[in-house]
C-alpha cells in the first residue's frame, strides 16, 4: 500500500451527508502534460501566452458544434437534487465536487462571453472572467470528476456534467494545459499501439506464456492468437489485460470461452488496445484517430466479428460511438452486432449450452457485482433495455452457486463509480481517487459483513485496477477484486481437460 | 522535473523520481532512489531487478506481473514465485516501484 500524507475517510453503515468542507481538495491537481505528451496530440505544448482569448474562442467552437453543451450549461435552475450524489463529493466535503459545483467553474464563464445577462451584469448573475486562476482550478476539479454520468440520473434535466469535463478538459488542452497521465498514454497508443507501451514482440512473448499456464492448469492447448490471418473473431481488449492482475485471469477466461465454442479469433498487435482515453479528453479528433486502428486491424486481417473485451469506457466508445468513428462496418458478418461485447457472447453459448460448466469450482467464492459507470449509464449490451445489468449478472450466476448484490441505489444505473475512473487512474491523485471510492466501498462493507461477500467482481480495466491499489486503505485485500471472465475461466470444463493426469494415473496402477 | 545526484553526477528524473533518460541507468542509482523512499536494496531486491533489466533489454518494457512472479519462482522456488513476496520486497508495488529502481519506464494506462 503506499505512503500517503492524507486520511482514509471512515466508512458508515449508511452513508450520511457530510458537512461542506470548502476547499478541502483544492490542492489536488494532476501533473501537467509536457510538450512531448501535447504534441503528438496535435495540442499547443504550454500555455499559449494569449490563453484568455483562446479559451472563449473554443468554447465558442464547442458551443457550436455540441447543442447539449450549450443546454447543459443554460438550463441548471440549482434545485439540489445533484448535490448529494457525486462520489468525490460524498468522499471529500468540498462544495466544488459537488455535480453542481463543477458545473459552474465552467458556466460562469460561459455566462461572462455568451449570455446577455452575463456580459453586461457579470456580478449579478455569477459571470467571471478568464484567468490562470480559473484554468488551475479547472485542471484541478475537472480532473476531480471520472465522467461517470451519476449525477445525471438524478438530475431532473438531465445535465450530464461529464460533458462538461470532457468540454473542459478540450478546452485545456487547446491552450496547452493537459493532463500528463491522458495525453502521455495516447501518444504511446499512436506510438506502439495500446496505452502500457507493449511492443508486439512483449506481446507474443506474454501471450505465449498465458498459454503454457493454461496447459499447466488443465493439460488443454488453449491457443492465445496474435495477428491471424482469416481468424472469424478480433478481439480488442484494454492492454491492462495483458499485464496486471486480475485482469490477466480475465483475458484467459475469454481464450478458454472461444476454444470451448471452436471460435477462431486473435488479437491485433495494431490495434492491441480497446480503451480510447480520447473520450477522457474530450477530443474527438484523438478519439477517432484510435478508433481508426481497430478498423484497419478487422480489415487487414480479413476478420468477420469484433469482440470487445472486459473495459467500460472501451464499451461506451465502441457501442456509441464505433459506427460514426470507424465505420461503415459492412465488411463484416452482419448476423453479428458490431461491436458484440464478450459478455454478450459468453451469455449466448451459456444459453445454447455450449459450454461445460462446473460451478462448484467456485465454491470458495460469493461474488458480488460492481457495475461499471460507462457499461451501466452510457450503453447497452444485448438486445433488451437493462441487458447491460442483467447479462454480466446472467454470466456470474451461470458460473458460480453464490451471488450477492450491493444495496439498491449502489448499483444498475445508480451504481458508484470505482474512483478512478474518467482519466483519474495515476498515482498523482492518489488521494481523491481512495476518497472518492468511500460510498462504493460502504456499499461492499455492508455485504461482505452481512451475506459473507468475499469478492467484488468487475468488467472494467480501470476498475480492476483501482479496486486493487484502493482495497487496503478500506481493510480488504487487494486481491478481492475478480474480472468477470476470471470466475467463467475457473467454472468451464474444457475438453480433455484433467486427461493427461487420468492416464498417468491408470498408467500407474497398470 | 528534477534531478538525483549518484556518484556526483546529476541525472534528470521526472515528477515521480522516474529516470528521464534511460539510457543513463547505473546500478548505484537503484540505491539512491531506494533510500529516498526507505527501503534498503537486498540481494532479493537485485533478483527482481536484475530480472527486470534483462526483460527490458529484450522487449523494451516491463513484464507483466505473471511474467515476473513466474521467472522469480523458476529461479528462487516456488514459494517466492508470487505476489505477496513482490509486495513484501517492493511493497508500493512491484511493477511500480521495482521500475522505477531498475531505471525502466513507469507502466501506464489501466495498471
Amino acid at each position: 500500500m503506499a505512503k500517503v500524507d492524507f486520511d482514509t475517510p471512515e466508512m458508515q453503515e449508511v452513508s450520511i451527508l457530510p458537512k461542506i468542507k470548502p476547499g478541502s481538495m483544492e490542492h489536488s491537481s494532476p501533473f501537467v502534460a509536457k510538450d512531448i505528451h501535447q504534441e503528438p496530440l496535435g495540442f499547443p505544448g504550454e500555455l499559449v501566452e494569449n490563453f484568455e482569448e483562446k479559451v472563449v474562442e473554443k468554447m465558442g467552437d464547442l458551443l457550436d458544434k455540441y447543442r447539449g453543451f450549450r443546454v447543459f450549461l443554460d438550463s441548471c435552475v440549482k434545485c439540489g437534487a445533484c448535490t448529494d450524489k457525486c462520489h468525490y463529493y460524498l468522499g471529500t466535503s468540498d462544495p466544488k465536487n459537488m455535480p453542481v459545483g463543477r458545473q459552474d467553474l465552467l458556466r460562469s464563464v460561459y455566462r461572462r462571453y455568451f449570455t446577455f445577462a452575463g456580459k453586461y451584469f457579470p456580478k449579478l448573475v455569477g459571470a467571471r472572467d478568464v484567468s490562470k486562476e480559473v484554468l488551475d482550478e479547472w485542471h484541478s476539479y475537472f480532473h476531480q470528476c471520472s465522467q461517470c454520468r451519476r449525477c445525471s440520473v438524478f438530475c431532473p434535466y438531465g445535465i450530464d456534467t461529464a460533458e462538461i469535463s470532457m468540454a473542459a478538459r478540450e478546452i485545456l488542452d487547446s491552450v496547452g494545459y493537459g493532463q500528463k497521465y491522458c495525453n502521455e498514454i495516447i501518444g504511446k497508443v499512436f506510438k506502439i499501439g495500446n496505452n502500457l507501451g507493449l511492443p508486439g514482440p512483449a506481446l507474443e512473448d506474454t501471450l505465449e506464456g498465458l498459454e503454457e499456464d493454461v496447459m499447466d492448469d488443465t493439460g488443454v492447448e488453449v491457443k492465445f492468437p496474435l495477428d491471424v490471418q482469416g481468424a472469424e473473431v478480433l478481439l480488442v481488449t484494454p492492454s491492462a489485460d495483458f499485464f496486471a492482475e486480475p485482469h490477466i485471469d480475465g483475458l484467459m477466461g475469454y481464450a478458454k470461452v472461444f476454444h470451448a465454442a471452436g471460435i477462431s479469433w486473435t488479437i491485433s498487435s495494431y490495434a492491441s488496445e480497446a480503451a480510447n482515453f480520447g473520450m477522457f479528453i474530450g477530443s474527438y479528433d484523438n478519439m477517432r484517430k484510435i478508433s481508426q486502428r481497430i478498423r484497419k486491424a478487422a480489415m487487414d486481417l480479413g476478420v468477420k466479428r469484433i469482440v470487445f473485451g472486459e473495459c467500460g469506457h472501451a464499451w461506451r466508445v465502441a457501442y456509441s460511438f464505433l459506427n460514426t468513428l470507424a465505420g461503415p462496418w459492412d465488411f463484416l458478418d452482419p448476423k453479428y452486432p458490431v461491436p458484440q461485447h464478450i459478455l454478450e457472447v459468453t451469455h449466448g453459448l451459456i444459453q445454447e449450452g455450449k459450454l461445460n460448466i462446473d460451478k462448484s469450482r467456485n465454491d470458495d467464492i460469493v461474488p458480488t457485482f460492481h457495475d461499471s459507470c460507462n457499461v451501466a449509464r452510457a450503453s447497452r449490451m444485448g438486445d433488451k433495455p437493462g441487458g447491460q445489468f442483467e447479462i454480466p449478472r446472467e454470466v456470474i450466476k451461470a458460473v458460480c452457486n453464490n451471488y450477492v448484490d450491493m444495496a439498491p441505489g449502489t448499483t444498475h444505473e445508480a451504481t458508484f463509480c470505482c474512483g478512478g475512473g474518467g482519466g483519474l487512474l495515476t498515482d498523482d491523485l492518489m488521494e481523491i481517487r481512495v476518497k472518492g471510492a468511500l460510498p462504493r466501498m460502504e456499499a461492499y462493507k455492508q455485504v461482505t459483513e452481512n451475506n459473507g461477500v468475499t469478492n467484488i467482481v468487475a468488467i472494467c480495466a480501470i476498475c480492476k485496477a483501482q479496486f486493487t491499489k484502493i482495497l487496503p486503505f478500506y481493510g480488504f485485500g487487494m486481491d478481492a477484486i475478480m474480472s468477470a471472465h476470471q470466475l467463467v475461466s475457473n467454472a468451464i470444463v474444457l475438453e480433455g481437460e484433467g486427461q493427461d493426469d487420468a492416464d498417468e494415473s491408470e498408467a500407474s496402477e497398470a | 522535473m528534477g534531478t538525483i545526484t549518484v556518484e556526483g553526477k546529476e541525472y534528470e528524473v521526472d515528477e515521480e523520481g522516474y529516470l528521464v533518460n534511460l539510457s543513463e541507468w547505473i546500478p548505484a542509482m537503484a540505491d539512491i532512489m531506494a533510500k529516498d523512499e526507505d527501503c534498503e536494496l537486498t540481494d532479493a531486491h537485485w533478483e527482481v531487478l536484475n530480472f527486470l533489466r534483462e526483460y527490458y533489454e529484450e522487449y523494451q518494457i516491463a513484464p507483466a506481473v505473471r511474467v515476473l512472479t513466474k521467472a522469480i519462482g523458476k529461479k528462487l522456488g516456488k514459494e517466492k514465485g508470487n505476489s505477496k513476496y513482490l509486495y513484501e520486497l517492493f511493497p508500493y508495488g512491484p511493477g511500480k516501484q521495482a521500475c522505477k529502481y531498475a531505471g525502466l519506464p513507469k507502466p501506464t494506462g489501466c495498471v
